[in-house]
């Protein structure tokens, strides 16, 4: 019965490194402008960072920021600005009838490493331990500062799927408004990484940190001297709703969710499994009741590192094959590893596609690594296409958490 | 520190927790929390600040006292006349 309602992507509200709403992101993806900086933290030094640069009193006041975190304040920007682009007027619609549901890579551990540091000042004395430490580190805090912030009253809480996160936030939203749960959902996935030092630095001993003299040259999947991964910051919150309700409102539809997998590699801490990510695109498509060939572009979570990268090209392959029609991208040449937030801004960097026929390049991509190669990658030019139909998104994590979402141009 | 300067140290403090609201006019005998938009856990950072800025230690049990700009300066005032 859940099957019989179609539910739509009627609101986004991101900021990405090199954009703070999805017009600016998508222009600067099509000027192949790169977020990418050098960025000072802590213990570390210099590192290449995605770094966000959005207004962050436009939505909140200065208290609610000094008391919350970072992805609560990301979140809040998102959410408030995919319900004003869906047009949605909260004070007229019943607010327990909101879901709000944030994907994070990970959460406390920006607020910990402060609190640690900030400790160490005064001899370890714990009377300077912060208050606030409890509140900003639950797990719920990013979710739950924006219920607080808009006066949400539906349920609240956040999706732990490493990098896969942003795009499970999706399918919670997702399957609670197919359970008729709530009317609308506020969900997506955020990303405050960049303002802890460990995650820096646990990637550098990992050997899986990038670096290149030109910062902007940093996240360059597929290329033969790729080293690692660029770690960013950034949200994209969608609004969902059912097609009827979106329909009965005239609201703007940017498209339909028709397909998602979820699957566990069950093999390893860190390192990807092929096989098991072909498994989670064929689990998608069967999901949506499509055929490998009814996909036009397939956007990679590849992340820029020696082995990812190769795994998931061989996966790609696996499943697609080599065909005309079919168009292989990456965003996170332009943007770096955005972590909670990789799979939801990376969707939303190809949904204006839908409109504007253009498949959006890999930028960096400046020596194809032969393990790589493969004919339907793009690369360094953007692709003109007619009539683009379906999406399809992968985004894989830690302890080998693979996720792919598929969309659809919204047609009635 | 005199009592106008505790009470300006104060001030100064709850103008950095509570920064969307205008403390230039607070009244010295009422509380403070009636005055502005403040919560206990903003009453706790003021606590925290005293001691991270004037390594004033303020008990539990003493909390209280502090409600007001008033009672700040008559609790300060002896812990912190020499800062």
């Amino acid at each position: 019965m859940f099957n019989k309602k179609r539910i739509v992507i009627t609101g986004v509200g991101l900021t990405a490194p090199n954009g703070n709403n999805l017009e600016e992101f998508r222009k600067n993806i099509l000027d192949k402008k790169s977020g990418v900086v050098n960025f000072e933290t802590r213990h570390l030094g210099e590192v290449h960072a995605g770094v966000c640069n959005f207004d962050t009193s436009k939505h909140q006041k200065k208290k609610e920021l000094r008391r919350g975190t970072r992805a609560g304040s990301i979140s809040i920007y998102c959410a408030n600005e995919a319900v004003q682009d869906a047009n949605l007027d909260l004070s007229e619609m019943d607010t327990t009838r909101i879901g709000v549901y944030v994907g994070t890579t990970e959460h406390g551990n920006v607020e910990t490493e402060n609190e640690v540091h900030n400790m160490s000042l005064f001899d370890n004395d714990t009377k300077f331990w912060s208050h606030h430490h409890n509140p900003r580190t639950v797990s719920n805090n990013p979710a739950g500062e924006v219920t607080l912030n808009m006066k949400i009253h539906g349920p609240h809480y956040c999706i732990g799927a490493a990098c896969a996160a942003g795009n499970l936030g999706v399918v919670q939203g997702y399957q609670q408004l197919l359970l008729d749960e709530i009317d609308v959902a506020i969900c997506g996935g955020v990303s405050e990484v960049i303002h802890t030092f460990g995650i820096f630095i646990a990637f550098k001993n990992q050997t899986a940190l990038a670096h290149h003299e030109d910062p902007t040259k940093a996240s360059r999947p597929f290329d033969r001297d790729r080293n690692g991964i660029v770690c960013s910051e950034g949200g994209c919150l969608f609004t969902l709703e059912t097609l009827e309700h979106a329909e009965k409102r005239g609201a703007k539809i940017y498209a339909e969710i028709v397909g998602h997998f979820t699957n566990s590699d069950a093999k390893d801490f860190v390192l990807p499994d092929g096989d098991r990510q072909a498994l989670c695109m064929e689990g998608a498509l069967k999901n949506a009741s499509l055929q490998p060939e009814d996909i036009d572009i397939v956007n990679t979570h590849a992340t820029s590192t020696p082995m990812g990268d190769v795994q998931e090209i061989a996966a790609v392959k696996k499943v697609f094959g080599e065909r005309d029609g079919l168009y292989v991208n990456n965003t996170k040449s332009y943007i770096g590893h955005c972590m909670g937030a990789a799979g939801t801004l990376e969707l939303a960097g190809n949904l204006p596609s839908f409109d504007d026929g253009i498949v959006h390049c890999t930028i960096n991509c400046d020596n194809i690594d032969p393990n790589c190669e493969y004919k339907n990658l793009v690369l360094d030019e953007h692709v003109k296409v007619d009539n683009i139909k379906y999406l399809l998104c992968n985004s894989f994590g830690m302890l080998g958490i693979n996720s792919t979402l598929i969309v659809k141009k919204y047609e009635k | 520190m005199t009592r106008e300067e505790i009470r300006q140290a104060v001030v100064d403090i709850i103008e950095e927790l509570a920064p969307d609201e205008d403390v230039s006019n607070l009244d010295n005998a009422v509380r403070i929390r009636e005055q502005i938009e403040l919560d206990s856990m903003d009453f706790l950072d003021i606590i925290m600040e005293l001691r991270k800025q004037y390594s004033v230690q303020v008990p539990e049990d003493d909390y209280p006292k502090l409600g007001t700009l008033d009672g700040c300066m008559d609790y300060l005032e002896p812990l912190m006349k020499d800062k």
